[in-house]
């Protein structure tokens, strides 16, 4: 049964940024979005990398169970939901064990049923306008905002994330429309751009989009978070 | 009785019996640290004339004085103080501080050696009376065989106490604060006296004269009170003298003896009592208990050994391990956690960081939240708290043991340990693939079989690393029972003793080290291609390795089962062989800092690690080994049995802050989760580091930059600028997970 398998980039036993508590972050290869700020851009494209099956998965994640107390498992990415049937197979397997799991998607592709699994969404905005949205991501925002709708018509537990970019996601109309768009979530959160990824592009051979472009200062990342909270 | 006042009786108002007099009396504080107060003004004068002290010693080259003309006793020396104006809890261990004493009975080689190490000589008339007397070190060295002599020179057994103080021996002091030492000798009496109906056989004999020198002693404490003007013939009778009275106990003990590691037990949640009892009356407040305290630990913190270089090479950083055991649950599930145990951890603020004394969190996954996150909140602040599984422990041990050391868990009052060193496990696998012969010199010392040749068969050599290992385990348990045969002899704990039940339990503590080296090189045997390489004495000196194989350290359970059956059988052989005095064996996974000088002394193992390469420290992964993240390094480690080695597993854990989580909040909570998971996986230690390596790399270059950075490394903590350059670089080799 091919569903069964998936394809994983890398394991984070250790993860403390993406989602509550302390929390195994699955990162699943592939992601269909070219976003020009990518930390990852070894995931572009079709999944790829380590098959893997959801035995395989969930048997890794548990060794960690004893850690995850207030916290749990994030299926991350790449864009997890490329593999829909995988993830959602992953999803009824720790429902069935009561882990608390997290999808941490950018709604790049649109799945009601892995959605509806999963006990929280991390629903990553890349941009809030629709075009900036394109020209951001080269991809469009249309499965994002059914996602997204989706989340807030079911009653869903969800996070908003969006990366701060200067001159492209730091103005301030932009975060004024994310907190209407993400009315209805638990959180918020401003991730502030790095360059961290950057020797992947090259390594890659690809030329870097955003070359030039630096990290928002502290000052800019606390006035936007001002901003949501009025 | 007046010094019990509002105290509820019980057992404890019988018969001497110190846990149910906490159990009938303490207030468990389930709140958080919003209580505590900060450093009195008094506190803050001494904490100076401390600092300055401690900086003096340093710039001497680690020893400030050494009074060469006195042997040290409970009686030897007048009274001494810092500042006598300033200070509440009194007591030093010669007349001034930070001067060490001379302690030969341990053995005279040592102790002149010591003097002179530092530029002394030790003084005629101690000389002269040592020429007539025998040292424990000389009894040993009486009876040791050829085998013995051959092991300890090679390496194969290390940091053996047959020259020294054996130390590791808890003296429950706190009974001297609740009977007084009339009391404590009137009940000795009792069991002295008993003795005389029974058949003087050699056990009965030794054992009345052990009780008769244990009164003895008590004696002379309660004289060595008198000379700070306390009379402690008669129980404390308020919070300052239930401080004073236990610090006179431990006082005392470290007055007679220099064992290597004289903790001072579970102190902290006795003394609350006396502290809440003061509070209600009126006596004194927040602030003055904390006094009590800080001034407490200021004296725990200048306690002193005389040492010789050569130990510093093996326990670096001068430690004296006065480990106070905070927290834990009680047997009825109130937790054992006071104001009092907040108090302790608040004195690394008060007071500063620092090594001693040796703050250890008994941990339980059923501990009140708040003080996790306060333990946690200081560890990622100081570095400085290391943490045992009490949920492990409290089966064995009960609600009233305390840590001697690092890691060696035992009944305050009730059992006594016979401190057992280390062997080289990794050491001894190359002796069982070389027939016996040692790697570095050639030299055969064990047992002659034939030398490997050709890729090793893991059947093979695993069959011959367990002969070597009974054959070992034999020499090992005969060599433990001469030195405290001996021991017993000719440098008896009398005080420490005497605050113990006579009808005392002992547990002899082997230990073992290398065992990532050992383990993994079964691993590479079994799941690479190695093939010995011979010089030209057909001496195998090295080894080839083709292929990857499983490494300890990555929650792999292909090498993990592998260490787990390495000390399962180790356990298991070590206990063929009778102990002196009966004394149950244990077993210990801990190397302190000795790793650096066990690696020194062995040569190039299967594994791929180069001859003198230093071991991981404890039961820790080999260095750069562990490469799947923080956690499954300890799923590694938390796999080892806590039943084969009831003497402990020590596992030291390094981490960047930013790991943790980005704000403070988020990295107590996660570090709470991590040592709930580790310990619920029945981890048994764990020291907590949380440092950019930025800032050790840093104090590696600049010392003088960074006086007071405590680092724990195996089981006790050290203010990194004293350890040797060696010791500092083996520091930055291990792993800092940064990320998992």
């Amino acid at each position: 049964m091919t569903e069964n398998f998936g394809y994983v980039h890398s394991f984070e036993p250790l993860g403390s940024f993406d989602g509550p508590g302390l929390r195994t972050v699955v990162f699943l290869s592939g992601c269909p979005m070219r976003c020009k700020y990518c930390h990852n851009p070894d995931m572009f494209g079709e999944a790829s990398g380590e098959k893997m099956s959801v035995n395989a998965v969930v048997e890794k994640c548990l060794r960690y169970r004893a850690y995850n107390r207030g916290g749990g498992v994030t299926l991350s990415g790449g864009e997890p939901l490329l593999q829909t049937e995988f993830v959602t197979e992953l999803l009824k397997a720790f429902k069935v064990r009561r882990v608390h799991t997290a999808l941490d998607t950018a709604g790049s592709v649109y799945s009601e049923e892995a959605l509806s699994l999963a006990s929280l969404v991390i629903l990553d905005i890349k941009h809030t306008n629709e075009a900036a949205f394109k020209e951001l991501c080269g991809f469009s925002p249309d499965n994002m905002l059914r996602t997204l709708e989706y989340l807030k018509k079911q009653r869903k537990r969800f996070w908003v994330r969006q990366v701060i970019v200067p001159g492209i996601t730091d103005g301030e109309d932009n975060i004024r429309k994310l907190k209407v768009m993400a009315t209805g979530a638990e959180k918020i959160e401003l991730l502030p751009y790095h360059k961290m990824g950057v020797y992947k592009w090259e390594k890659l051979g690809l030329s870097y989009p955003l070359a030039g472009v630096s990290e928002p200062t502290a000052e800019t990342m606390q006035r936007l978070n001002a901003l949501l909270r009025f | 009785m007046n010094e019990w006042r509002n105290f509820n009786k019980g057992n404890w108002s019988e018969t001497i019996d110190v846990r149910d007099f906490i159990q009938n009396n303490y207030k468990p504080y389930t709140g958080d640290e919003a209580f505590l107060s900060k450093a009195s003004e008094r506190t803050k004068i001494l904490r100076e004339q401390m600092d300055d002290l401690l900086k003096r010693e340093r710039e001497n080259g680690g020893v400030l004085d050494i009074d060469t003309e006195r042997v040290s006793s409970l009686l030897s020396y007048p009274a001494g103080y810092i500042d006598k104006e300033n200070e509440i809890i009194f007591g030093l261990q010669t007349d001034e501080p930070l001067k060490r004493s001379v302690n030969p009975f341990g053995g005279m080689r040592m102790a002149k050696q010591a003097c002179e190490a530092y530029g002394k000589q030790l003084g005629e008339r101690i000389q002269m009376n040592f020429e007539y007397k025998t040292t424990h070190n000389d009894g040993v060295f009486r009876v040791y065989t050829d085998e013995m002599r051959a092991l300890r020179k090679y390496g194969i057994l290390t940091g053996l106490p047959d020259a020294y103080g054996r130390g590791r021996i808890i003296g429950d002091y706190r009974r001297v604060a609740l009977y007084g030492t009339d009391r404590l000798i009137a009940e000795k009496r009792k069991d002295f006296d008993a003795l005389a109906k029974a058949d003087m056989s050699d056990e009965v004999i030794r054992l009345r004269e052990d009780v008769f020198r244990q009164m003895d002693f008590l004696g002379k404490l309660a004289k060595m009170a008198a000379m700070y003007g306390d009379d402690i013939t008669k129980p404390a009778a308020n919070a300052r003298e239930a401080v004073q009275w236990t610090y006179y106990g431990y006082l005392g003990a470290i007055k007679e003896q220099n064992g290597a590691a004289m903790s001072i037990g579970r102190i902290s949640t006795f003394l609350d009592i006396y502290i809440e009892r003061d509070l209600e009356e009126g006596a004194i407040d927040e602030s003055g208990a904390q006094e009590l305290i800080d001034q407490l630990v200021i004296k725990l913190r200048l306690g002193k050994q005389l040492r010789t270089p050569e130990y510093n090479e093996l326990f670096a950083g001068d430690p004296t391990w006065v480990t106070e055991s905070l927290g834990g649950m009680g047997k009825d599930k109130r937790p054992l956690v006071t104001k009092n145990s907040f108090r302790f951890l608040n004195t690394l603020y008060t007071l500063g960081t620092s090594p001693e004394p040796n703050l250890t969190v008994l941990w339980s996954k059923k501990l009140p939240e708040a003080w996790k996150k306060y333990c946690a909140k200081v560890s990622i602040e100081t570095s400085s708290i290391q943490y045992e599984n009490d949920d492990v422990m409290r089966p064995l041990y009960g609600d009233d043991y305390g840590i001697a050391c690092c890691v060696s868990a035992m009944k305050i009052g009730k059992q006594m340990q016979f401190f057992g060193a280390r062997c080289n496990l990794a050491k001894l696998l190359l002796l069982a693939i070389n027939g016996g012969r040692d790697e570095v010199s050639g030299v055969q010392i064990g047992p002659v079989s034939e030398p490997m040749t050709g890729v090793l068969d893991y059947d093979k050599v695993l069959a011959s690393y367990m002969k070597y290992m009974e054959w070992l385990s034999h020499t090992y348990v005969n060599t433990m029972n001469i030195i405290h045969y001996m021991h017993d002899k000719y440098a008896y704990e009398k005080l420490q003793m005497a605050l113990h039940d006579t009808d005392v339990e002992r547990l002899m503590a082997f230990g073992a080290a290398g065992i990532s080296v050992a383990a993994d090189s079964l691993s590479a045997i079994k799941y690479a291609r190695v093939t010995p390489v011979t010089n030209e004495n057909g001496l195998i000196v090295d080894y080839k390795v083709e292929g990857d194989y499983p490494k300890y350290g990555n929650d792999d359970d292909r090498v993990d089962d592998i260490a787990r059956q390495i000390v399962d059988s180790f356990s298991k052989m070590l206990k063929k062989t009778k102990t002196y005095r009966g004394a149950k064996h244990t077993l210990s996974l801990l190397t302190i800092t000795s790793n650096v000088v066990y690696g020194k002394k062995t040569g190039a193992t299967p594994c791929g690690r180069k001859a003198g390469e230093p071991f991981a420290p404890g039961a820790n992964p080999l260095h750069g080994r562990e490469k799947s993240g923080a956690l499954a390094s300890l799923n590694s480690v938390s796999k080892l049995s806590y039943c084969s080695c009831r003497d402990g597993i020590s596992n030291t854990f390094g981490m960047v802050p930013s790991m943790l989580g980005k704000d403070k909040a988020t990295q107590i909570s996660n570090l709470v989760a991590i040592m709930d998971g580790y310990f619920i996986r029945k981890g048994h230690h764990l020291n907590i580091n949380v440092y950019d390596r930025s800032v050790l790399y840093d104090a590696h270059e600049h010392p003088e930059k960074y006086p007071n950075l405590t680092i724990r490394v195996s089981g006790y903590a050290v203010r990194f600028g004293v350890l040797s350059k060696k010791h500092r670089e083996e520091v930055l080799k291990r792993t800092f997970f940064e990320r998992a």
